[in-house]
């Protein structure tokens, strides 16, 4: 069997947390105690699910339309493109996104936070990006939540959103937050990134332009995922 | 050079966004050699972690990738069949596939991989997912002369090895301490 020796690798720059963060409590028993084994990237490394299994159908980017009535809150776009880590676009990448509703309650068995459920929002979406690696999303901005990691513990507000991008290493989940939110200085999981200008990279940006006038407000949020080596290795 | 976005936890609510009902279903039901392929994951106390998500990515069982950079067009694609697969742990921490065992694939270093497949861990508590592989208990030579089971310390790689359990292979992941996982950097 011909063996494909030449494999291009993705590159080591990142800007991850480390696991363990002891302010934020889960991780003392979650995060791995031993050092991780490098692994020099393969063709298993190299591939992936490019989009996943799940069939995204036209509505399901637009967390407003998914019951009879309109969800309460402020409805907001997000929007943005995928782009690799030399600034081209990702294009047809599956986008996933859940959320709070606007009073900072989830729709989730395990949820304890007694603000109200809204019956017209269930706070989950995805979409594919388009040939410019673009995506977008209508829905209303989530609100801040109580979550008992410390006294007095809000998270500030955000969205949870999951990207594959083009390789097994690409994958990546991550937390949108929104500009000069007053919480993010007793968030643990936002602090966990340890370089402010990485953290600046996780909060969208307000975006006039593109609001539409009487209806909704918009963000702008760019998603940067690993980028590749420039030679293969052999 | 653009850099990337970090990572953040998956948290206890991604139930509302990720998980899909034939997420852990990777083949057609009348596949012949299907595996049913499970475990439990656990965290540093012992206890079990049931707000995890499991992620796996595989070759075929001929070995290829349905990707455009599998360019080996002399194994054929095998219908029904992409490779990946999404499970959420329930309340015992497990987690279970239906699969086919996947193919050797190659190395760059020239030689050929054992069958095995990639995994990736998300939970509340991860700020990042963890990654390792599964291999499989029928292949010891192969396994022996893996590459990447071989960058193990010799006492752990028993751990990165599924174990035969009536019929089924049982693969549980210790995210911390005693019989800790061993997880890649990749």
């Amino acid at each position: 069997m011909e063996v494909t020796n030449r494999v291009r690798g993705y590159r080591r720059e990142n800007a991850d947390p480390p696991y363990l963060h002891p302010d934020y409590k889960a991780t003392q028993i979650r995060a791995p105690a031993q050092p991780l084994i490098p692994l020099a990237h393969t063709l298993s490394e190299v591939t992936g699910p490019v989009y996943g299994d799940r069939p995204v159908g036209e509505l399901d980017n637009d967390l407003t339309r998914q019951h009879g009535g309109e969800p309460i809150g402020e409805r907001m776009i997000l929007h943005g493109r995928v782009l690799d880590g030399d600034g081209r676009a990702v294009r047809g990448t599956l986008v996933e996104v859940w959320q709070a509703n606007s009073a900072g309650r989830y729709r989730h068995a395990r949820e304890l936070h007694p603000a109200p459920l809204d019956p017209n929002f269930d706070g989950g979406g995805r979409t594919l990006t388009d040939d410019e690696g673009r995506y977008r999303f209508t829905t209303i901005k989530p609100g801040a939540y109580p979550w008992g990691n410390h006294p007095n513990a809000w998270r500030a507000a955000h969205i949870h959103i999951s990207l594959f991008g083009p390789a097994f290493v690409t994958r990546l989940v991550t937390q949108m937050y929104f500009p000069g939110d007053p919480l993010f200085f007793q968030d643990p999981i936002f602090h966990s990134v340890p370089d402010p200008r990485d953290r600046e990279r996780m909060v969208c940006g307000f975006d006039l332009d593109n609001t539409v006038e009487e209806w909704a407000l918009a963000y702008k949020f760019d998603i940067v995922l690993r980028g590749r080596d420039a030679t293969p290795t052999e | 050079m653009t850099l990337p976005t970090p990572s953040q936890t998956v948290g206890p609510f991604f139930h509302i966004g990720l998980p899909y009902e034939d997420g852990p279903r990777l083949i057609p039901d009348d596949t012949r050699g299907a595996i049913r392929l499970s475990g439990r994951v656990f965290d540093g106390e012992g206890e079990v972690v049931d707000d995890a998500l499991v992620e796996i990515w595989q070759a075929n069982a001929g070995g290829r990738y349905d990707h455009p950079e599998d360019t080996r067009e002399e194994i054929p694609l095998a219908e029904g069949f992409r490779g990946f697969g999404r499970c959420a742990t329930g309340g015992e921490g497990r987690y279970e596939f239906v699969t086919v065992k996947p193919g050797p694939v190659p190395h760059p270093e020239g030689v050929m991989q054992a069958p095995h497949i990639e995994v990736a861990v998300f939970a509340r508590g991860l700020l990042k997912h963890v990654v390792t592989r599964i291999y499989f208990p029928d292949e010891q030579e192969a396994n022996d002369a893996d590459p990447v089971l071989s960058s193990v310390e010799p006492d752990q790689r028993p751990r990165l090895v599924a174990v035969e359990n009536d019929g089924a292979l049982r693969f549980d992941i210790r995210l911390q301490g005693d019989g800790e996982t061993p997880f890649f950097d990749v």
